[in-house]
C-alpha cells in the first residue's frame, strides 16, 4: 500500500433545506408580524448571497413596540407569578431544543460561523439560558439580592452579530425570567434567528408583546436607548457604543448593563500541558473567527518555551479548516461582513508596518465570501497597536515573559478587563495568577467555555455587569441596594 | 475666664497619610452656626485630587491583598479610637453644627457602631456573595467579589461624619482605597476623623480626605481615568447627569445609595469568575 | 544501543528524560478527541478511508478456545477480506498467541498471503506477569516459529511504583531479541496506567528503548482504545519525530468495533500526528468484529443499500 498523499475530507454539507427563508421580514411587535417600511439586505457573507430583506424600524415601530412592552407588562407579565412565567421560559427552551437544527442552519447561513459551532455550542447553549433562567423565575427571593427586588420593566436590549441567537438568549431568558418585558434589536448584518425565535414566542403561546423584535441599524438602536418608555438597557457590542450609550442614559433614571470589548491575554507558563495550550491558544483566538468579545488575542508566553510553542502553533494552526461555513468540517468560517473583513485587514497592515511578524496559515479561500486566513504576529510588545485594539478576527499577537510578575503586569496593561488565560499545571501559580489577573473571567488551562450558570462580564472598560449565573439576575433587577 | 489664648487646630488635608496644605494654598472660611469664624479649611484643587488618587492606587494592591481578618481588624481599630475620642467628636460637632449635645452624641455612636458593622463584613463578603456555579461540564467553576481599585466619593453635607463613614467604609471593606471629599460646610469632624485614621492602622493612602467645593472637585473625579468608581451619593440630584456623562470615558462605575446596605459594598466590588477542568 | 542519544540506559538519564515531559490535561484531550470525532467523513474520502482501515487491521484472535482450525480460517479472512471481491485490501497483519504463529504463517504463505505478517503476543501476554527468563523463551518461541512481528506487553507493575528503568530494560531486550527484521510493538495496557501522564511517559519511555510501534491494549482490559487515549499517543509519535527524525507507528486495540469508530482514528492519524502516519507500517488497529462492519460498509457505497451480515463471512 503506497503511502496516500492527504486524507482530504470530501465535502460533508449540511443541508439547507431544514429552513424556510422569507424574501421580506417584519418587525415582531405585540406577538404579530408587523410589515416594515423600509428594508435592507440581509446576506450570506460566505457567499454573498442575499437571504432576504430586512425592515428598518424607525421611531414609528421603536413607539408601537415599547407600547406594546409596556402594555403586556402592565397587563399580563407583572400579574402573573413566578411559577407561570418559568412555565413559559421552559416552553421556550423546548421548543428551541426541538428547532435546534433550523436554527443552527439559519445562523450559520446568515452569520459565517461553521455548522459545527452554531450546531454544538450556540443553540445548545441558547436553549440551556432558557431552560437554566426558567427556573429561577419563582425563586428570585432566594438568590440573596434582597427581600425588595423587582422587576424594572420594560428592558430595551441591543445585540451583536457574533453570537445572534445566543445573545438573544442571555438578554431575553434573564429579562422575562425577573419579570420585566423586552424590546430586542438584533445586529443589521444578523437578524434571521431571532425572527425565527418570534415565532418561538408564537408556538410557546408567549402573551403578546412580553418579546418585541424590531429589526435595523445603528439609528433603530439609538431609538430605543433614548425612548422614554425604556427602563432598562441592556448592550453587548463594541466599547466606542457602550459608552455612547453610557452618555446617552446619564441624565435619566434608566439602568443599564454592557457587555463590551476586550483584549484578553492567554498566558503560558512553561510548565503548562503544551498540547491542551495549542488547543487552548487555537480556541482562544480563532473559535467563532475571532469575533469573540473575550477572544484570547494577546499571547503572552514564558521567554523559554517560545520557539516549541510557536513551531507547533503554527504545525497545528495549518490544520484549521477555512472554507464554507455549512460543510461540517470546516473549522474557521467566513468573517461576518465586508466592512468587518476591512477592519481586520487594516489592523493587520498597521501590524506589519509596525514591525510585527506575520504569518499566516495558507488557505484556499472560495472565489466570494469574506475570508480572512488565521494570522499570528510575533515580536509584538505592548507598545503595538495590534496588542492594544480589540481586532475582533482570527488575529493574534504574540507576546513574550520571564517571570509571572512581569505576565501578570502585561495582562493588566489594558483599559480592557473581560477575560484572561492561565495555563500552568502548578495549583498555587495558577490560583496566584488569577487573583492577579484584572478580569471578569479568568479560564485556567481551558478557553472560550460558557456556561448559563457562570456569571460572565468585564471589568474597567469591558462593562458593566454580569450576565449568567445568579450574579446575572441583579442586572433585571431593582432596589439591589443602589442606583 | 482665663487669660490664656487658645492654641487653634489647623486643618489641612489628608493624603497618603501625612497632612498637607492645598498645593493652591485656597482655603476657605468655616463659620458655626451662629456666624462665628471657626477656621479657615483647605480648598483641595483638581492636583490636590491627583496626588490623591495616586496615594490611592500606590496603596490599593497592598491593602487589597491584606487578609479579609487584617482589614475587619484594621476597621474595627477605627471604631476603638474613635470611640476613645467620644468627647471631642461630640463637642466639636455640637459647637460646629450646633446640634443639641443629644444629637450630637448619637451621630458619634450612630459612627462607631456603624464601623463595628463594617469591620464584621470583611470576612464575610465572599461566602455570601460568592458562588460555585455547577456548569454542564468537568470544570470546577467560581465566582468571587473581588475589590475594584480606586473609587472616589463625595460625602453628603449632613449628617457630616456619619455620612463621612457610610462613603468610606464600604469602599474599603472589598479592598479598594477611597478618596473622598468631605462634606463642605461642615469638614471639621471630618478632619479630625482623618486624626483618628492618622492614630490607627490604616496603611498610608488607603483613605484620603479632601475638603473643598463639590462643584469643584466631583468633575474632576468623574473624568479622572485613574478612578474606577464614584460614590455620588453627596451630589445633587441635578448634576448627576453631567457626572455619569464625564464619568463614561472610562465607564467608571457610578452609584448613588440611599442606606447603609451590603449592597453599597457589593456595588464596588467586582465579580471575577474561575474556571479549572477537572481530571485526572 | 544509542537510544536516539535521548538517554544512556542508566536510571539517572532515564528519569531526566521523562522528567522533562510536559503534562497532559485530561479534560483538554479529551475535549479534542471529541471535536475530532465529529469529522464527517463521506463519499470518495470515506470509501479511501475505508480501505485504508482495512490495510490497518491486525486481524486478532486472542482466546484460550483458539485451535489450528480457527486461526487457518482468520487467516484466509486476513489475505481475502471478502471472498468475492478482489478490490478489497489484505489486513496489515494476523495477531495470535505465540503457539498459533507456525499454524498461521504456513497457512498464510500456502493461500499467497505471503505478504500478510503474523503478530505474535508476547512476553507472558496479557498480564506481563512472569520472570524475564520466561518472557525471553516466550518471545524466543514466537521468533522461531516465524513471527514477524511481537507485540510485548509492559509490566504495569514495575511502571506504576516507578520502576521505569526495570520497563525499560525489559524492552530493550526484547528489541534485542527481535533484532531489525521483526516490528517490536510495545502494548502498554493504557486502563491499567489509568492517567493520561502516565501514556505519555510510557510512549517515550518505549520509544526511546526501540519500540517500533506503541499499542494501547490487549484487548483484556477496559477502557482500551479510547480516541484521547490514542490522541496521545499521536502526540507522542509526533514529537518524537521532531525529537529523532524517527517515525513510531501507533496501535489502537481494544473497543474498535465498527466503521465509525475505525473512521475517527483516521481522523485522528490525519490531524494529530499527520498524514505521513496514514500507512499499515504506521498505523494498525487491533480489532476482529471490525473487519466485516467495515466489509459492510464498503459493500453499502458499492451498491447504494444496507448490507446484510449475511454476505459477509463470519471468520
Amino acid at each position: 500500500m503506497e503511502t496516500p498523499v492527504n486524507f482530504d475530507y470530501a465535502p460533508a454539507p449540511e443541508s439547507r433545506a431544514i429552513v424556510t427563508i422569507k424574501p421580506t421580514y417584519g418587525h415582531f411587535i405585540a406577538g404579530k408580524f408587523v410589515a416594515g417600511r423600509k428594508h435592507f439586505p440581509t446576506i450570506n457573507p460566505a457567499t454573498e448571497e442575499v437571504l432576504s430583506q430586512i425592515a428598518l424600524a424607525g421611531k414609528a415601530e421603536v413607539d408601537s413596540a415599547i407600547a406594546a412592552a409596556r402594555k403586556a407588562y402592565i397587563t399580563t407579565w407583572s400579574k402573573l407569578s413566578g411559577k407561570e412565567r418559568g412555565k413559559y421560559l421552559f416552553r421556550i427552551a423546548r421548543i428551541m431544543q426541538e428547532r435546534a437544527r433550523e436554527f443552527a442552519v439559519l445562523e450559520t447561513l446568515d452569520n459565517g460561523k461553521p455548522i459545527r459551532e452554531s450546531r454544538d455550542v450556540d443553540v445548545p447553549l441558547a436553549a440551556a439560558h432558557f431552560f437554566y433562567h426558567a427556573g429561577w423565575a419563582d425563586k428570585l427571593e432566594f438568590a440573596g439580592l434582597g427581600t425588595s427586588t423587582k422587576p424594572h420593566g420594560v428592558a430595551g436590549q441591543i445585540i451583536p452579530w457574533n453570537f445572534p441567537l445566543l445573545m438573544l438568549s442571555w438578554k431575553v431568558a434573564p429579562a422575562l425570567a425577573t419579570g420585566n418585558t423586552v424590546v430586542l434589536k438584533p445586529a443589521e448584518s444578523t437578524s434571521l434567528t431571532a425572527l425565527l425565535f418570534a415565532e418561538v414566542c408564537q408556538q410557546a403561546e408567549l402573551p403578546a408583546g412580553v418579546v418585541n423584535i424590531v429589526t435595523g441599524d445603528g439609528s433603530t438602536g439609538a431609538l430605543i436607548v433614548n425612548h422614554p418608555g425604556i427602563d432598562k438597557i441592556a448592550f453587548t457590542g463594541s466599547t466606542e457604543v457602550g459608552k455612547i450609550i453610557a452618555r446617552a442614559v446619564a441624565p435619566t433614571h434608566k439602568s443599564v448593563t454592557l457587555e463590551l470589548g476586550g483584549k484578553a491575554a492567554n498566558i503560558i507558563f512553561d510548565d503548562a500541558a503544551i498540547d491542551e495550550a495549542i488547543e487552548g491558544i487555537v480556541n482562544g483566538v480563532f473559535f467563532n473567527q475571532g469575533h469573540v468579545c473575550c477572544a484570547g488575542s494577546r499571547l503572552l508566553l514564558q521567554e523559554n518555551i517560545v520557539d516549541e510553542v510557536l513551531e507547533k502553533l503554527k504545525v497545528r494552526m495549518a490544520k484549521i479548516r477555512v472554507g464554507d461555513p455549512m460543510d461540517k468540517n470546516t473549522d474557521l468560517g467566513a468573517i461576518n461582513s465586508k466592512e468587518q473583513l476591512l477592519k481586520i485587514q487594516d489592523l493587520s497592515r498597521v501590524g506589519e508596518s509596525e514591525g510585527g511578524a506575520r504569518w499566516s496559515a495558507p488557505c484556499d479561500f472560495p472565489k466570494k465570501g469574506f475570508w480572512f486566513a488565521p494570522t499570528i504576529f510575533t515580536g509584538v510588545t505592548q507598545a503595538h497597536r495590534i496588542a492594544r485594539e480589540e481586532i475582533f478576527g482570527p488575529v493574534l499577537s504574540v507576546l513574550t515573559f520571564r517571570t509571572p510578575q512581569e505576565a501578570m503586569d502585561k495582562a493588566n496593561n489594558t483599559p480592557f478587563g473581560l477575560s484572561a488565560g492561565i495555563w500552568s499545571e502548578k495549583g498555587s501559580r495558577i490560583l496566584w495568577a488569577s487573583q492577579q489577573l484584572r478580569a471578569g473571567v479568568i479560564w485556567v488551562n481551558t478557553f472560550n467555555k460558557f456556561d448559563p450558570t457562570s456569571p460572565f462580564g468585564g471589568y474597567k472598560e469591558s462593562g458593566w455587569g454580569r450576565e449568567g449565573g445568579r450574579h446575572g439576575l441583579s442586572a433585571y433587577l431593582k432596589g439591589v441596594g443602589h442606583e | 475666664m482665663s487669660n490664656r489664648i487658645d492654641v487653634k487646630k489647623t486643618y489641612k488635608l489628608f493624603i497618603n497619610g501625612a497632612f498637607p496644605r492645598s498645593e493652591s494654598g485656597r482655603t476657605y472660611e468655616i463659620k458655626n452656626a451662629n456666624g462665628v469664624f471657626i477656621a479657615n479649611l483647605c480648598l483641595a484643587s483638581r492636583k490636590d485630587l491627583k496626588d490623591a488618587v495616586v496615594a490611592a492606587r500606590a496603596a490599593q494592591s497592598r491593602w487589597n491583598k491584606a487578609s479579609a481578618y487584617n482589614k475587619g481588624q484594621v476597621i474595627y481599630r477605627i471604631a476603638e479610637m474613635l470611640e476613645s475620642r467620644r468627647a471631642q467628636f461630640v463637642d466639636e460637632i455640637t459647637v460646629f453644627t450646633g446640634t443639641t449635645k443629644i444629637k450630637a452624641q448619637k451621630e458619634v455612636t450612630d459612627c462607631v457602631d456603624r464601623l463595628v458593622w463594617y469591620a464584621g463584613w470583611t470576612d464575610k463578603l465572599s461566602s455570601l456573595t460568592g458562588a460555585l456555579n455547577p456548569v454542564a461540564g468537568p470544570y470546577y467553576n467560581f465566582t468571587l467579589p473581588e475589590s475594584m481599585g480606586v473609587i472616589a466619593a463625595i460625602a453628603p453635607e449632613t449628617p457630616s461624619l456619619l455620612g463621612l463613614i457610610d462613603a468610606i467604609a464600604p469602599i474599603i471593606v472589598g479592598g479598594n482605597t477611597v478618596v473622598v471629599l468631605a462634606s463642605t460646610k461642615a469638614p471639621l469632624s471630618a478632619m479630625s476623623f482623618a486624626e483618628v485614621l492618622a492614630t490607627s492602622d490604616v496603611p498610608v493612602g488607603v483613605i484620603n480626605i479632601l475638603t473643598g467645593k463639590k462643584d469643584e472637585i466631583a468633575p474632576w473625579m468623574a473624568s479622572h481615568m485613574d478612578i474606577d468608581g464614584f460614590d455620588i451619593s453627596g451630589l445633587d440630584a441635578q448634576s448627576h447627569g453631567a457626572i455619569r456623562i464625564a464619568g463614561a470615558e472610562n465607564l467608571k462605575r457610578i452609584f448613588r445609595f440611599k442606606s447603609a446596605d451590603p449592597g453599597r459594598i457589593l456595588a464596588f466590588l467586582e465579580n471575577k469568575t474561575v474556571w479549572h477542568p477537572i481530571g485526572l | 544501543m544509542s537510544f536516539y542519544g535521548l538517554v544512556d540506559g542508566t536510571e539517572a538519564s532515564l528519569k531526566k528524560y521523562l522528567g522533562a515531559l510536559s503534562g497532559v490535561d485530561q479534560v483538554g484531550a479529551d475535549a479534542r478527541a471529541a471535536m475530532l470525532a465529529t469529522r464527517s467523513i463521506k463519499t470518495s474520502s470515506k470509501r479511501w478511508a475505508i480501505d485504508t482501515a482495512i490495510s490497518m487491521v491486525d486481524l486478532t484472535t486472542l482466546e484460550g478456545a483458539d485451535t489450528p482450525g480457527k486461526v487457518q480460517a482468520l487467516c484466509t479472512k486476513a489475505v481475502r477480506p471478502d471472498p468475492m471481491n478482489s478490490d478489497v485490501p489484505s489486513v496489515g497483519a494476523v495477531c495470535v498467541y505465540n503457539d498459533m504463529v507456525r499454524i498461521a504463517r504456513i497457512h498464510l504463505d500456502s493461500i499467497g498471503g505471503e505478504h500478510v505478517g503474523v503478530a505474535a503476543v508476547s512476553t507472558a501476554f496479557p498480564s506481563g506477569r512472569a520472570s524475564m527468563a520466561v518472557k525471553i523463551q516466550d518471545t524466543q518461541d514466537a521468533l522461531d516459529a516465524g513471527a514477524s512481528e511481537i507485540d510485548m506487553v509492559i509490566d504495569r507493575g514495575a511502571f506504576l511504583r516507578g520502576d521505569y528503568i526495570g520497563v525499560f530494560n525489559e524492552i530493550v531486550q526484547i528489541r534485542k531479541l527481535c533484532g531489525t527484521g521483526v516490528h517490536l510493538k510495545v502494548i502498554f495496557e493504557t486502563g491499567e496506567l489509568v492517567t493520561y501522564d502516565n501514556v505519555r511517559k510510557a510512549s517515550f519511555l518505549a520509544m526511546a528503548a526501540g519500540a517500533d510501534f506503541i499499542k494501547t491494549s490487549t484487548g483484556k482490559v477496559t477502557p482500551a482504545a479510547t480516541p484521547p487515549v490514542v490522541l496521545v499517543m499521536l502526540e507522542a509519535v509526533r514529537d518524537f519525530y521532531t525529537m529523532t527524525n524517527t517515525r513510531i507507528g501507533v496501535k489502537p486495540a481494544g473497543g474498535i468495533k465498527n466503521t465509525k469508530d475505525a473512521l475517527k482514528q483516521l481522523v485522528l492519524v490525519n490531524e494529530t500526528a499527520g498524514p505521513e502516519w496514514l500507512t499499515p507500517t504506521l498505523f494498525r488497529i487491533g480489532a476482529s468484529s471490525l473487519l466485516n462492519d467495515l466489509l459492510m460498509q464498503r459493500m453499502k457505497m458499492d451498491d447504494g443499500y444496507y448490507a446484510s451480515p449475511a454476505y459477509v463471512t463470519i471468520d
